[in-house]
């Protein structure tokens, strides 16, 4: 199967215009030794063959049709509403370019507008870009701006941050003449006592996530006095499914409020693509990496939107620019924003306490079970750590019996979290679900 | 027509698909902390779910895209993306699945992963992919932090790269951002690197050479090899950007020119759609002696059974959390699985064939400044319509009117009024025949009623755009 133009009698004519004998005439700047190799793929599958063979691969997999997911530690299987996906997939939104020819590309553009206002609304910040590729990048150009707005080189790093965005942070500062210093965690939470000392006039940036990578919620609003106290910026990075209960980032004084967006109405897909958002103060509106969608008018005085603040960007800056990004995450960005529209102000709140709701009753059902324990006594949103003291080659083989997709085992990141698990609940799970979890828990 | 912003639907419905709550609000509530909770909630739209749907599918028809219109965006690669790709990507098994699930439970997406990353090697002749970079820009990131790691390794000082002037402005960008600094090549009359001024620029402090080729305005560099032996001669590396592949594949390969690392855009070559400005997914190549840098984890495969590999001391890291744009990749996978090795080669075949046509048909009427053959895609120039008062601004609006995306314009920068075009290989000869006569059209247009050129475009939702009041007076958001 292929999805090339072009016939035979076609491209004698093309090429009598061009003045050419033959395909291989318009190649001669290639040079002949580069000419000779072979490439070790498959032959070509006929579109009936691709299809039996793609679905013969997904089948291998585990996916949430048929099996219950209590793993989060990132993404979460939460319901994407059919009117986000079936508009999102619009040929007219999918098939288009970077809206940078605006008046070709309205949509578009209005449609990003509304993200960012929608993303400001959530995150309680005055400003957002367009979209970033994920929470974890998103978080490291926070780093970033704040090492460069600042002026400063020393940046506080929450332990309890997500493991792949702190690993991405440290990827992206491997360069930077800066230091990340983690904070330490007590129980499932930072440690305060320790931020406090450690933040000093040095520090650029306190970094946290909220609700954090063990689900416990933080005391957000004395780590932004440990942060401003010393004149550092607080980076907040949130649940955007969380914000229908707990308080925003703008709310508790953050400058920068990143996120992975995938909870809003995108697939988990593995990992990606979703989108990371980024939104901050009005004072670092310049200083935001990324597009930004603005609106205007065009000449006859009517609204109109188009990309904005250009002058930040590598297009125009180039070695100058605020970052390198280009190519961002539109079509995750616009997912959200249909699915925040679709759960309108009631929805979120109802989803957000759905899933504080459902986990609670999971948390308080699995305790009661033998060898099941608490770790810590925080309050917590969708997740939770317990410690099970269990086989885990036995607990596994018993939940992919139930058709479980277990919870993350914290000790091959930590040995010093052997036993404990991190559970995800979303209001997708259900009362049958929970009884094949308890089933295989107390089997195993 | 305007369609008034979302949150100026004043109609208020109840968000009737989620599930009641089992108990009482508050009871739930008390689960959390006071301290933790919400105080003004966000004043989202709260319209029905018709309403949004009116709303975004009127958006969506104000947007130009490739099921519908020509879009000969130079360097972008617009090219028809087959729609068995879109639904392979949503198969529940590959679209609802989790990525820290167990490797045994996932074989499936590991082999989609870990074969993509053979298939890529062998396309680009490379030893090694990574699938993690989430973007071309991305993946240019994690290429010069492993140029960057290999430098440090070996004991090495480098503090430069270096780009051609007619480079994308992510290069700079992306070397900057490592805390590179970066100094030009020029570009010489027949419009390729200026062997000499590379010779006057290379010294012991260069990490890297990064370069696109077929180049930015779509010329192969004939002294491909000769550039990348200077360099290595120099003691450093050369980078690819393969913004430009769409024109090698079956044909040859950057492995075999010289390069050492290699960005691919599936956005661009391998059937990605750009989804109004991303998700793309930019993979990167290395040579056997970078793979100790490689960002973690690996995805590998031993006897039948594939497996993640995290054990990695020289790693430069992680660049994005988890393994990369996984259906991204799926789309691709599924691509070169249809077309198989001929196929590919059809692709840039056919690329280049439709380039060079449309460039020997519009010199007709436009300049064109580097003679000879193009590749994949080539730039025009308006200096002659200039002198009539009409850049190629106007032109790219006035292109709008007849339901055409216009080129990329002033872009690369060394070339006067540019206008790059890049037809790709999914599109039919009648296609650019069509797109000819318009551009004839508008040419004479230039001449003999300018005025409707400059006013252009009058058939889109809005004229042109008052960009300057934008950034003067930035309004990014709503507010009540």
């Amino acid at each position: 199967m292929d999805f090339i133009s072009g016939r035979n009698e076609d491209k004698t004519e093309m090429l009598r215009t061009i003045g050419a004998a033959s395909i291989e005439s318009l190649l001669c700047a290639i040079p002949k030794s580069l000419r000779s190799f072979s490439i070790e793929i498959p032959e070509a599958l006929s579109a009936i063959d691709l299809e039996r063979e793609t679905k013969r691969i997904a089948a291998s997999n585990a996916d949430f049709d048929r099996w219950a997911c209590y793993l989060g530690a990132g993404v979460y299987d939460h319901f994407v509403h059919p009117a986000t996906e079936s508009l999102a997939h619009r040929s007219e939104f999918i098939t288009a370019y970077t809206p940078y020819q605006g008046e070709a590309s309205q949509g578009a553009l209005q449609a990003i507008y509304e993200y960012q206002s929608l993303i400001c609304e959530l995150t309680a910040m005055d400003c957002s870009n367009a979209s970033m590729y994920d929470g974890a990048s998103a978080l490291a150009e926070a780093a970033v701006l704040a090492l460069r707005g600042t002026e400063r080189k020393k940046i506080l790093l929450s332990a309890a941050v997500h493991p792949d965005s702190r690993a991405v942070l440290k990827t992206y500062l491997s360069f930077f003449d800066a230091e990340v210093v983690e904070v330490p965690v007590t129980g499932c939470v930072t440690d305060l006592g320790r931020l406090e000392s450690l933040a000093d006039e040095k520090t650029a940036a306190i970094i946290f996530q909220q609700p954090n990578f063990f689900g416990a919620i933080e005391e957000a609003g004395l780590i932004s006095e440990a942060a401003h106290r010393p004149g550092a910026l607080l980076i907040a990075s949130v649940n955007p499914v969380s914000l229908g209960v707990l308080a925003p980032p703008g709310e508790y004084g953050a400058d920068i409020a990143v996120g992975d967006g995938q909870p809003l109405g995108n697939r988990v897909a593995f990992g990606g693509p979703h989108f990371g958002f980024f939104a901050v103060r009005d004072s670092f509106l310049r200083k935001m990496p990324g597009r930004i969608a603005g609106m205007t008018v065009d000449h006859e005085g009517r609204r109109a939107f188009v990309l904005t603040l250009q002058a930040r960007e590598q297009h125009i800056r180039r070695e100058k620019a605020t970052s390198n990004i280009c190519t961002n995450h539109a079509l995750g960005a616009l997912k959200g924003a249909i699915q925040l529209c679709l759960l309108g102000k009631e929805g979120l709140k109802r989803l957000s306490l759905l899933n504080v709701h459902k986990a609670h009753q999971v948390y308080r059902r699995l305790l009661k079970i033998k060898g099941v324990f608490p770790v810590g006594t925080h309050p917590f949103f969708n997740e939770f750590v317990l410690e099970i003291k269990k086989d885990p080659a036995a607990l596994h083989k018993k939940m992919a019996a139930q058709r479980i997709i277990g919870p993350l085992a914290l000790g091959p990141l930590d040995a010093s979290r052997r036993g404990q698990y991190l559970f995800a609940v979303t209001e997708k799970r259900t009362e049958e679900e929970l009884s094949r979890l308890v089933r295989s828990l107390e089997d195993a | 027509m305007i369609t008034p912003l979302i949150f100026e639907n004043k109609s208020f419905a109840e968000c009737t698909w989620l599930p009641e709550l089992a108990e009482a609000e508050e009871l739930v509530v008390s689960e959390l902390p006071k301290r933790a909770l919400r105080k003004n909630p966000p004043d989202l739209p709260s319209p029905s779910e018709l309403d949004v749907t009116r709303h975004f599918t009127r958006l969506s028809q104000k947007n130009f895209c490739v099921d519908a219109n020509f879009y000969p965006l130079g360097s972008c690669t617009m090219k028809y993306n087959p729609k068995i790709l879109d639904t392979t990507a949503l198969l529940s098994g590959l679209a609802d699945i989790h990525p820290l699930a167990d490797a045994s439970q996932m074989q499936g997406a590991l082999e989609i992963l870990c074969e993509t990353q053979r298939f890529l090697s062998s396309i680009t002749g490379m030893d090694e992919f990574t699938l993690q970079p989430a973007a071309g820009a991305h993946g240019e990131l994690c290429g010069l932090l492993m140029i960057g790691a290999y430098h440090r390794f070996k004991g090495a000082a480098k503090d430069t790269v270096l780009v051609p002037d007619s480079a994308h402005g992510t290069n700079p960008a992306s070397a900057a951002l490592c805390g590179y600094q970066v100094v030009q090549v020029r570009t010489n009359a027949k419009g390729h690197v200026d062997l000499e001024d590379l010779k006057s620029k290379l010294n012991s402090r260069v990490a890297c050479l990064m370069m696109t080729n077929p180049n930015t305005l779509g010329l192969f560099e004939e002294e491909i090899l000769e550039i990348a032996s200077m360099v290595h001669g120099a003691g450093g590396l050369v980078y690819y950007d393969g913004a430009n592949l769409n024109a090698l594949l079956g044909l040859c390969r950057p492995g075999d020119m010289g390069f050492d690392v290699v960005h691919v855009n599936l956005h661009k070559t391998f059937a990605v759609p750009h989804g109004s400005g991303g998700p793309g997914s930019g993979p990167v190549g290395v040579k056997r002696e970078l793979i100790p840098f490689l960002p973690k984890p690996r995805v590998l495969k031993k006897g039948s059974t594939y497996f993640f590999e995290s054990d990695a001391n020289h790693s430069i890291g992680k660049m994005r959390s988890f393994y990369g744009n996984f259906s991204a990749i799926v789309r691709t996978y599924a691509y070169i699985r249809a077309l198989g090795p001929k196929g590919l080669k059809r692709v840039s075949e056919q690329a280049i064939l439709n380039a060079n046509y449309l460039k020997a048909k519009l010199k007709e009427f436009f300049e064109v400044p580097y003679n000879g053959f193009c590749m994949h895609e080539f730039v025009a120039s308006a200096a002659r319509q200039k002198k009539l008062g009409v850049k190629a601004l106007d032109i790219a609006k006035r292109l709008l009117d007849f339901g055409i995306h216009a080129p990329t314009i002033y872009f690369p920068l060394i070339v006067e009024e540019a206008l790059m075009i890049e037809p790709t290989e999914t599109e039919s000869k009648e296609t650019l025949d069509a797109f000819v006569e318009v551009m004839r059209q508008i040419d004479r247009e230039i001449k003999e009623t300018p005025q409707t050129v400059l006013d252009a475009p009058h058939t889109t939702s809005v004229s042109r755009i008052d960009e300057v009041r934008a950034a003067r007076q930035p309004n990014v958001r709503f507010r009540k």
